[in-house]
């Protein structure tokens, strides 16, 4: 079977999946963000295969501006664990409650 | 079965493989460790670009988060010298809840995969070539290339005041 928009689709969406699971089960920030990075890739995958498949070339210039703004949120996303680890020491999720009611 | 094709097969199963590593590996708890298999999964993402003609992309997908971004993690987890962490239990009730909500997503991205018409029509020609994206960008997407910068300007400042050491 030749492979066309659908595989890379459903793989993107197995990627997006992944990336989910591990947000919503693990509790190490760090890791929560990894699943994150995961998630903005499955994204860039799926544009790809639309940008390949349809002959247009815009979802490649959308894929390189997440990426532009992906590693603009993570240097702000990581300087924000640093500075809660400061305060707290604990990258932790259950450990950060007082927000909590 | 033609050697693209089985390149996408060995591509796909591996970083599939390597992002179920990243978030739940049985053998180590260790950060570090998740953050290795992110890379790997990052450089077998670039492979697929490959496949699928993104060139430029694929050479940025390796650039900038293979290089930067995950030396941005490891700099950090090893500054944070987390322990190896100790096996906190999830509860069994929040583990099933979390597995059946994600794989009902998935169940449903693929059934509206195979029912919608996904657009692909005739054979695809296009190359992800530097020069094509370059004119693109400095054509019709001119106003958010720029927007773009000014936001990396932003995001360098912001992390620069988050981490002093006097956060107010």
């Amino acid at each position: 079977m030749e492979v066309g928009l659908n595989h890379y689709l459903i793989l993107s969406s197995a990627l997006f999946c992944a990336g989910l699971l591990g947000v919503l089960l693990r509790r190490n920030l760090l890791i929560i963000y990894m699943g994150l990075e995961l998630m903005l890739n499955a994204a860039n995958l799926a544009l790809v295969a639309f940008s390949r498949f349809n002959n247009n070339l815009d979802g490649q210039v959308m894929v390189f501006f997440i990426i532009t703004v992906a590693a603009a949120e993570v240097a702000v996303g990581l300087a924000l664990i640093v500075a809660l680890y400061r305060k707290r020491q604990t990258a932790h999720t259950e450990d950060l409650t007082s927000l909590k009611f | 079965m033609s050697a693209p094709d089985l390149l996408f097969y060995l591509f796909a199963g591996l970083t599939l493989l390597s992002a179920l590593l990243v978030v739940a590996n049985p053998f180590s708890r260790n950060p570090v460790t998740s953050a290795m298999f992110l890379v790997l999964t990052m450089v077998f993402l670039s492979g697929l670009f490959v496949l699928l003609h993104a060139f430029f992309l694929a050479a940025v997908q390796i650039l900038v988060y293979a290089g930067a971004v995950m030396v941005l993690f490891l700099f950090v987890i090893m500054l944070l010298d987390v322990k190896e962490e100790e096996r906190r239990r999830i509860k069994a009730f929040s583990l099933g809840l979390g597995a059946t909500g994600v794989g009902g997503l998935f169940l449903l991205i693929v059934i509206s995969i195979f029912k919608g018409e996904s657009g692909a029509g005739g054979y695809p020609r296009i190359e992800g070539s530097t020069f094509e994206l370059g004119r693109l960008l400095f054509t019709n997407y001119l106003l958010p290339f720029e927007i773009v910068s000014v936001l990396l300007l932003v995001a360098m400042v912001g992390a620069i005041l988050l981490s002093k050491k006097d956060l107010k």
